[in-house]
């Protein structure tokens, strides 16, 4: 092959890479992301990133070069010389105005992503093990936002389905966050239990969720579309499964969808079939599923829920407990010692009924509080299933009964 | 008073009627700063390899995503104890192993300051490491919060945690006496003639890390110390609901945790000055600018530590500065590399083995601190932190950073420890699959934290897959490297392979300093008289 072929062919597997580089959604580099602020960081990363190369091009190559030049074969006799103050002035100045030159733009990005005023909406975000609570507090919509359930399946160890088979595996999640394009959106993160990161990649926003504290940032996303992210702080066993999924929408969409949330708002929990809705799909792009209104405890549905059957206690509470208590306490109930104890003829599981829905509500050590998450409903079903499963027969619960532990 | 070179003969014999004790009782109870030495050296070695196999665990989790070994609690576990037992059992015990042996015959000494100190000291390691370990098979499981042990998520800790709080406590305390020893021994008892800008550098780098673990250690026995009580006696430094504040935890770990990261490197500063110029066979470049620049990175470590916590809310001025801070860091490290280069221009070099994995540093530390000044910038830190990003900067300069340089310094000094050259086919074996594979390890774990994959996640999405495969594997090649050093190592301790003990007392052609004027292997005593420091000895560095 002659020279200007190879050549040729080089430069273009180099543009390519280089182009694949900067591309989006890919995996060698940070995406460009989907806001002037993302672009303007991605921007900075490069520049960072080409003056290290750019560096390392002529340390690594001084560096080299010596190795092949000034080795004993080639240089038998060594050079004596070992200072100079003037070449020592040379190299601590020099770097020092390099960095300069880069501090100076990262000071400006970093100015504009502290600047929250004016926003036009604010959302609350608050993490929680292991999952994110999102509250639209000019409208008051609020709900929960899970790993959706097929991810939430498949990631159980050795559950025999091939993630690659799970559309967006550990980045799904049952609600999305819906927000407005072209509109600057102000999030006030913070988190009820431990530490925990909001981040979203394409949006270049990452803020810690501390218990205690409100942190403010913001985004304005400038077109239409999806955005995926995940918890970005250690914050217990499934650190790695409360993903983060931002879905802009035109801001008339956005009007309609805020629009249903309010007033259809509607509960999962029917009376005829408790169904755990909030864990049934995860939200497509456009959600005519409902999402759950789910305030501190309240916000149950407007028609109590009817009596319930046996039988539909525990199917509903075969997929509650499926969804959400499975992961610990294994299909089989058996859990894992020493860490997750074990449900069959366990001490709560089959006591007392209090107790038992206490534990659900509220959690315990390394077991969350479900109380937000599920309704009486849910937790009737849940508790039913478990009294009733793997020879257990310690009867079951109403919903009612879950009602009054609630105040408590 | 008798010359530097009538001192490579020993005196034990006719002072002490009492040598080394023979069998257990020798290693329980020496003050022998020889013996300590290679104690220290020993357990970080077995240290090496324990937090290598749960590395091994972690990296087998993350072969293919999906669950395949083990529980995501179990995972959290690996991660929090594979990282302290490689700091406080791996590095920072081979960094104290390195100073028992090297500082006193570097300034013409017989032993540390505080030689029952010393023992104590190290004995405290092992006990301490045993209930760190166990903690495994406690119930609740070992700590799972992360080495940096945050709360309130460490405070979820089961049965374990006392457990947790006591062994750092007792690192603690071993590391600061530690310190206290090799500080008043460098500065009470070099060698007539040895004055400070004439000792080596490795015994520079070792008095400024000494400071620094005396002023940080403390900070860490207090954070530690106030989770303790805020589990069991109802205090609530870091419990929001108390009145308390989560983000001091960071701020007073952090404290502690960045100068830490310099303790866990400034002694390699040393070790690479010493091995450059011997294989260059020409004087260290700008040794004043050298301490300068070790003294100063030791400074501005203070005044760095929230870059591990831009991402918490700091106001912006706060923010503003220790971006600024962070980056100034940089000139000082590339002075030194810098040095190093000029050390290496037109000297003679030969590349044995020390030298091979300290050009190896050079190179790949560069490389960490390159991706340390990207993160410098704290607008892109948003999207750097906590992501594999960062695990790839701290490895690099951790691990062919500190850890190379440990292998470096026992392949340079263990001739003269035991008296026995080491193999050298089989060292530049050694280094040469490490320095392969330990990129093969680390750097696809840059492409995979730009391309958005958090730390500290026992599963991932797909798209992660291609490089944690590639990562996995360089992990269980370099893991099994490491054996032919073990090996090779041993041979040299016990005469395996028919070595023999016939190294010379300069072993190295190139190399300069009082230790290089005792025989090998070297007297169990040294310097028991003051050698006189002559030019001619410490030329490396007129």
């Amino acid at each position: 092959m002659c020279i200007g072929k190879r050549v040729s062919r080089a430069a273009a597997a180099l543009t390519t890479l280089l182009a694949t580089s900067m591309a989006h959604a890919s995996k060698w580099n940070m995406p460009e992301g989907a806001t002037q602020i993302s672009h303007e960081v991605y921007a900075l990363h490069m520049m960072v990133f080409w003056i290290c190369v750019a560096i390392g091009v002529v340390v690594f190559g001084v560096m080299f070069y010596s190795v092949f030049a000034h080795r004993r074969s080639k240089n038998p006799v060594p050079a004596t010389f070992h200072e100079s103050t003037t070449v020592e002035i040379i190299w601590t100045i020099l770097p020092f105005v390099i960095l300069i030159f880069m501090a100076v733009p990262a000071a400006g990005t970093l100015i504009k992503m502290y600047d929250t005023r004016d926003a036009d909406m604010t959302i609350k975000i608050t993490g929680v093990q292991w999952r994110w609570q999102y509250e639209y507090v000019d409208s008051g919509v609020s709900f929960i936002s899970s790993l959706s359930q097929d991810s939430n399946f498949a990631r159980e160890l050795n559950s025999g389905i091939d993630p690659a088979t799970v559309p967006n595996y550990l980045l799904s999640v049952d609600h999305n966050l819906v927000v407005p394009a072209g509109k600057k959106v102000r999030l006030l993160v913070t988190a009820a239990d431990v530490i925990h990161g909001w981040w979203v990649p394409d949006l270049a926003v990452k803020r810690d969720a501390i218990p205690g504290f409100v942190n403010e940032v913001w985004f304005k996303i400038d077109e239409p579309g999806i955005h995926r992210g995940q918890c970005t702080v250690l914050c217990g066993r499934d650190h790695g499964f409360m993903p983060i999924v931002v879905e802009a929408k035109t801001p008339e969409e956005f009007d309609a969808w805020i629009k249903a949330q309010k007033s259809g708002g509607a509960v999962e929990v029917a009376a005829a079939t408790p169904a755990i809705a909030n864990d049934a799909a995860p939200a497509p792009a456009a959600p005519p599923a409902p999402a759950e209104v789910a305030a501190a405890g309240s916000a149950k549905p407007a028609a109590a829920p009817a009596k319930l059957s046996h039988d539909d206690l525990m199917k509903a509470g075969k997929t509650a407990y499926e969804a959400n208590c499975q992961a610990c306490h294994q299909p089989t109930g058996q859990g894992m010692a020493p860490t997750f104890p074990s449900l069959v003829g366990g001490k709560i599981s089959t006591g007392p009924v209090e107790g038992h829905i206490v534990q659900i509500l509220k959690g315990k050590n390394l077991m969350p509080p479900f109380g937000d998450k599920l309704s009486d409903a849910d937790v009737a079903a849940v508790a039913t299933y478990e009294r009733n499963s793997w020879g257990n027969k310690a009867g079951d619960v109403a919903p009612a009964q879950v009602a009054a532990q609630r105040g408590k | 008073m008798a010359n530097a070179h009538a001192h490579g003969h020993d005196h034990s014999h006719d002072d002490h009627a009492h040598g080394p004790e023979k069998g257990i009782m020798r290693w329980i109870k020496t003050t022998n700063h020889k013996d300590l030495g290679t104690m220290y050296l020993w357990l970080s070695m077995i240290m090496f390899f324990i937090g290598g196999l749960m590395s091994l665990g972690i990296r087998l989790e993350l072969f293919r995503p999906g669950m395949q070994w083990m529980d995501p609690e179990m995972f959290n576990q690996l991660t929090t104890v594979h990282a302290l037992v490689m700091i406080f059992g791996g590095v920072m015990p081979g960094f104290v192993g390195l100073a028992n042996w090297m500082v006193p015959m570097m300034v013409g000494c017989s032993d540390l300051a505080l030689p029952r100190v010393n023992n104590w000291g190290f004995w405290i390691l092992p006990f301490a490491f045993t209930l760190l370990i166990s903690t495994f098979f406690m119930p609740g499981g070992a700590p799972a919060g992360g080495w940096t042990i945050y709360p309130p998520l460490v405070l979820q800790t089961g049965a374990s945690f006392p457990f947790l709080i006591f062994a750092i406590h007792l690192m603690g305390i071993s590391s600061i006496t530690g310190a206290i020893n090799v500080a008043v021994t460098i500065l009470n008892m070099r060698a007539p003639g040895m004055t400070l800008l004439k000792m080596p550098l490795f015994v520079w780098t070792w008095l400024i890390t000494a400071y620094l673990l005396i002023a940080t250690m403390p900070v860490l026995a207090g954070a530690v110390t106030m989770l303790l009580t805020d589990k069991y006696f109802g205090t609530s430094f870091f419990n929001a609901a108390g009145g308390g504040d989560p983000v001091m935890f960071e701020h007073i770990f952090w404290f502690f945790g960045h100068p830490e990261v310099y303790i866990l490197i400034l002694p390699a500063f040393g070790i690479i000055s010493t091995i450059i110029p011997t294989f260059a066979r020409k004087p260290l470049f700008g040794y004043s600018s050298m301490v300068y620049a070790t003294a100063s990175i030791a400074f501005l470590s203070f005044i760095v530590w929230a870059h591990h916590m831009f991402t918490v809310g700091i106001p912006l001025a706060g923010e503003l500065f220790f971006m600024f801070s962070t980056m100034l860091i940089a000139v000082p490290t590339g002075v030194k590399v810098f040095n190093w280069l000029a050390t290496m221009w037109r000297g003679s070099m030969t590349f044995e083995t020390p030298m091979l994995f300290a050009i190896a540093f050079v190179f790949l530390f560069t490389i960490g601190g390159f991706s340390g000044l990207m993160l410098a910038m704290a607008p892109v830190d948003f999207q750097y932190h906590n992501t594999y990003f960062v695990v790839a900067h701290f490895h690099y300069v951790l691990v062919p950073g500190a850890c190379f340089a440990i292998i470096a310094a026992i392949y340079y000094w263990i001739p003269k420890w035991t008296g026995r050259m080491y193999n050298e086919f089989w060292g530049k074996v050694h280094f040469w699959w490490s320095a392969i594979f330990i990129n093969v390890l680390f750097f696809p774990q840059h492409f995979v934290g730009l391309a958005g994959m958090p730390r500290r996640i026992p599963d991932y999405n797909v798209q992660f897959t291609d490089f944690n495969q590639i990562s996995s594997i360089g992990a269980f090649a370099f893991f099994i490297g490491q054996f032919i050093f073990l090996i090779n190592m041993l041979s040299c301790c016990f005469g395996w392979f028919g070595r023999k003990q016939n190294a010379p007392a300069r072993v190295w052609e190139g190399a300069h300093g009082l230790e290089w004027t005792v025989p090998s292997p070297a007297p169990y005593h040294t310097f028991e008289d003051p050698p006189n420091v002559t030019d001619a000895e410490t030329a490396a560095h007129a």
